[in-house]
C-alpha cells in the first residue's frame, strides 16, 4: 500500500479569493530552491512570471457526471490535463492546481474520487486555501464561494496579517475558526510560509487521517464525550461553540464533531452513514472520522466529498489504545440534531 | 458473463508466441501504427520508433514534450503535442511542422480525412486545413474531446461536453447539434456513415443513427472505453472497457438497438486494445495486464500472442494487408507478428 501511494502524483489544490494571494504563493513555490518540479495548471496564463513547459493553461470546466446524482460534478479540463501530463511522468514531483477566485474546491476534490485514470495515477494531497486578512471577513458575508474555500481547506494561508490590526486579526480568525477549525492555519505576509507546510500534507490520505489529530483535539468538543440519545446542548451564537457546533454570528457553515467511546455497529453505522451522505451530501461539503466497530480490531477510517465516500480498515488498534470513534462534518446549514441521532443509534447498547 | 477458468485454457491454447519477433522500443508506448512498410510505435512523448520488417528500429523525433493524440492513413502520422505543434511524419521518417498553436496550446486531437484534409483542436477550437484552402477553425462549447471525419464529403465530427456537433468546413449551412448529457471524448462514423458513437466519460458509448438521430446508449462497462474499433465491413464495433471484448452489432439498419452485445475472449484482466483484422473476421486484444490474444468473431476461438505479466498493452494494429500486427505494452516492450 504504502508503495502504491507513493507511485502516485501528489496534487495540491490552490484556492482563495480574488486577490488574496494565489499568485504569491505559487510564485514561491516556483522560483524557491526546493530541488522539486512542480506542474501548475493556472487558470489564467501569463500572471506567473516563470517560464516552464510544465505550466498549463485551463478552462475551469465542471461537468455533471451521468449518474443521477447531482453534486457529482467533476473538472472535466482536469481529467484532460492529468492525463496528458502522466505523458511526462518522472518529469515532474507534484501538481498544483490553482483554482479561480471563484470556483469551488468540491469538483477538483471529486475528480479525485470519481476518475478511475485520475484515481490510478494521481492523489489529492491537500487543498490549501490563501485568505486576505483584511477583506475575508467582508467576503464570508457577500461571497458564498470564499466561505466554501474556507470550508473545504485543509490548510489556510491568512496572508497580508500585516495590513490589519490585532483585534481585526484575532476576528477574522474566529470566523475562519466558526466555519472549519480543523485547517491548519498559517499567518502570513506576501505569502511567507514554509513550502513544506502547504505542499505533501496528504491530507487526503486515508493512513493520514490521525496526523490532523491535534487539530482535531484543539478544536474539539472535550465536554461531549458521550452521545445519549438524551444529550442535549445549547450551541451558542458568540465566537465560541458548544458541543462542536461552532456559530459566529449568522454563518450558515459549520462543523459538527461527534465522539463515542463505545464501539459501533458496523451493520447499522454504514448504511446510515451512506444514506446520510445521499440525502444530505449537498450540505455535508467534508466529513472524515476514525471508527471503532464492535468485533473489528481493526480501526476503520473513512472521508468524503459532498455525496462521495471513501473508507478502509487502517490497521489494528493498539493496546491501552482508546477505542474511540470520532467524526467531523462540515457543511452548510447541517441537520445537526438529526445526525446526533442517526449517529447515538448506531452506538452499541 | 462466460464462466473462465485461466488455467486450464492457458494450457491448452494454441499459441504463436514463439513467432513473435519482440522489439524493445525503449520508450513508454502511447499507439502504434503502421507506416508505408514500417510500424511506427509512438512514444508517450518526444519520439516515434519506426521499426522496419526487418526490425531495425529508428528514433524519430517529432515533439518537444508529450505527444497527446496522433492519426494515421497509413502513408503519413499526424500527431500533437503538449508543445503546441501538429507534425507529419512521413514513412521515409521526414517530418513536418503542419501547425503551430499561436498560444502553445496544447494539440489534444488529430484526424485525418482520406483525401487528405487534416483537422486537429487545442482546447474549445476545432481546425481544419484540407486541399489547397486556407485554414479555417470552429468553436465550439467546451473543450473538444474528439474527433472524426465522415467516411464521405467533408465532413468533421467534434465531441464535447453535452454532445457533438458536425460540421462542413466548406459550407455555408449551420453545424448540427446531436445533443446527448455528459462529457464525450471520443468519436466515429461507421464505415458505412451511417452511425455515429461516442465514447463518454462515464463507463458508456453513446451512438446516433444519423438518418433520424435515434439515440443508443451502449452501456455496462466496468471501466471508461479508450478504444474501438470496427470489423471487416463495419458489421460490428469492437470495443475495450470490461474484461472480455465487448463487440456491438451494426449490421442491421437499427444497429444495436435492443440487442445484447457479444463478449469475446473474456479474462481476468480488462481489455485495453482493440484493433480488427481489415478484411477478415478476426480482431486483436490487448490487455491491461499485457496479454495479447487474437479472436475469431463467429466463435470466439482464442489464439495467443503474448503472454500476461507486464504492462497493459498500448498499442495494436494491423497493416493494411492484414498480413502483420504490430502491439506494443506502455513500458516499451513490443513486438511484430507475421501471419
Amino acid at each position: 500500500m504504502p508503495e502504491l501511494t507513493s507511485q502516485k502524483i501528489p496534487v495540491t489544490v490552490l484556492t482563495g479569493y480574488l486577490g488574496a494571494g494565489k499568485t504569491t504563493l505559487l510564485n514561491r513555490i516556483l522560483s524557491e530552491n526546493h530541488g522539486k518540479k512542480y506542474a501548475v495548471i493556472v487558470n489564467e496564463f501569463g500572471e506567473i512570471g516563470i517560464d516552464n513547459d510544465l505550466i498549463i493553461g485551463a478552462d475551469e470546466e465542471v461537468f455533471e457526471m451521468n449518474n443521477g446524482c447531482v453534486c457529482c460534478t467533476v473538472r472535466g479540463d482536469l481529467v484532460r490535463i492529468l492525463e496528458g501530463l502522466m505523458k511526462r511522468k518522472g518529469k515532474f514531483d507534484a501538481i498544483i492546481v490553482e483554482t479561480t477566485g471563484l470556483a469551488d474546491p468540491a469538483p477538483v476534490a471529486q475528480t479525485f474520487f470519481v476518475d478511475e485514470d485520475v484515481q490510478k495515477n494521481a492523489r489529492l494531497d491537500a487543498v490549501v486555501t490563501v485568505a486576505d486578512a483584511k477583506w475575508l471577513s467582508d467576503r464570508l458575508k457577500d461571497a458564498p464561494e470564499a466561505k466554501n474555500q474556507i470550508a473545504f481547506a485543509d490548510v489556510i494561508v491568512l496572508n497580508k496579517i500585516d495590513l490589519v490590526s490585532s483585534a481585526e486579526l484575532a476576528e477574522v480568525e474566529a470566523r475562519i475558526r466558526a466555519i472549519n477549525p480543523y485547517a491548519k492555519l498559517h499567518r502570513t505576509e506576501r505569502c511567507e510560509v514554509a513550502l513544506a507546510d502547504v505542499l505533501e500534507r496528504g491530507a487526503f490520505d486515508l493512513d493520514r487521517i490521525l496526523e490532523i489529530e491535534p487539530e482535531f483535539l484543539e478544536a474539539g468538543d472535550d465536554h461531549d464525550h458521550h452521545h445519549g440519545h438524551d444529550h442535549h446542548h445549547d450551541h451558542g451564537h458568540g465566537g465560541h461553540g458548544h458541543g462542536g457546533l461552532k456559530h459566529y454570528h449568522d454563518e450558515d457553515m459549520q462543523s459538527l464533531s461527534l465522539r463515542s467511546d463505545k464501539p459501533l455497529d458496523a451493520a447499522k453505522f454504514m448504511p446510515w452513514l451512506q444514506d446520510l451522505v445521499a440525502s444530505e451530501g449537498q450540505k455535508i461539503l467534508r466529513s472524515k472520522g476514525i471508527l471503532a466497530f464492535s468485533d473489528d480490531d481493526d480501526r476503520y477510517v473513512f472521508q468524503g466529498v459532498h455525496m462521495m465516500l471513501e473508507g478502509d480498515h487502517q490497521r489494528a488498534w493498539k493496546d491501552g489504545e482508546a477505542r474511540q470513534s470520532r467524526l467531523v462534518f462540515i457543511g452548510r446549514e447541517l441537520p445537526e440534531q438529526m445526525i446526533r441521532d442517526g449517529f447515538a443509534r448506531c452506538v452499541m447498547p | 458473463m462466460k464462466e473462465f477458468d485461466p488455467a486450464d485454457k492457458s494450457a491448452s491454447i494454441v499459441s504463436v508466441t514463439d513467432r513473435v519477433r519482440p522489439l524493445a522500443i525503449g520508450m513508454p508506448v502511447m499507439a502504434v501504427h503502421f507506416l508505408g512498410g514500417h510500424a511506427a510505435f509512438v512514444g508517450a512523448e518526444e519520439n516515434v520508433a519506426l521499426v522496419s520488417g526487418d526490425g531495425e528500429i529508428r528514433q524519430v523525433p517529432v515533439h518537444g514534450g508529450g505527444i497527446l493524440c496522433v492519426a494515421s492513413d497509413g502513408a503519413r502520422l499526424v500527431t500533437g503535442g503538449d508543445d503546441g505543434r501538429l507534425v507529419a511524419l512521413a514513412a521515409n521518417g521526414e517530418v513536418a511542422l503542419l501547425a503551430t498553436d499561436p498560444k502553445r496550446r496544447w494539440i489534444d486531437n488529430v484526424a485525418l480525412h482520406p483525401d487528405g484534409a487534416v483537422a486537429w483542436s487545442a482546447g474549445k477550437t476545432a481546425f481544419v486545413r484540407s486541399g489547397r484552402t486556407e485554414e479555417k477553425s470552429f468553436p465550439v462549447p467546451s473543450t473538444v474531446g474528439g474527433l472524426a471525419f465522415a467516411p464521405k464529403g467533408l465532413r468533421l465530427a467534434i465531441a464535447h461536453y453535452n454532445g457533438v456537433t458536425l460540421w462542413f468546413p466548406n459550407m455555408a449551412a449551420n453545424p448540427e447539434f446531436l445533443e446527448w448529457a455528459g462529457s464525450h471524448l471520443g468519436v466515429m462514423f461507421s464505415p458505412d456513415n451511417r452511425f455515429l458513437v461516442t465514447a463518454m466519460h462515464e463507463p458508456a458509448l453513446h451512438g446516433w443513427r444519423l438518418a433520424d438521430n435515434r439515440h443508443m446508449r451502449m452501456t455496462g462497462y466496468p471501466g471508461r472505453v479508450r478504444s474501438m474499433s470496427w470489423s471487416a465491413g463495419g458489421k460490428a464495433l469492437a470495443t475495450s472497457g470490461a474484461d472480455t471484448v465487448i463487440m456491438w452489432p451494426f449490421a442491421s439498419k437499427d444497429g444495436p438497438m435492443g440487442k445484447e452485445p457479444a463478449m469475446l475472449a473474456p479474462l481476468q484482466a480488462r481489455v485495453s486494445m482493440v484493433a480488427c483484422h481489415p478484411k477478415q473476421d478476426i480482431l486483436a486484444a490487448g490487455y491491461s495486464d499485457g496479454t495479447i490474444l487474437m479472436v475469431r468473431l463467429n466463435d470466439g476461438a482464442e489464439i495467443l500472442v503474448r503472454r500476461n505479466g507486464t504492462a497493459p498493452v498500448t498499442g495494436l494494429a494491423w497493416n493494411a494487408k492484414g498480413a502483420m500486427l504490430a502491439f506494443a505494452a506502455e513500458d516499451g516492450e513490443a513486438g511484430l507478428l507475421e501471419l
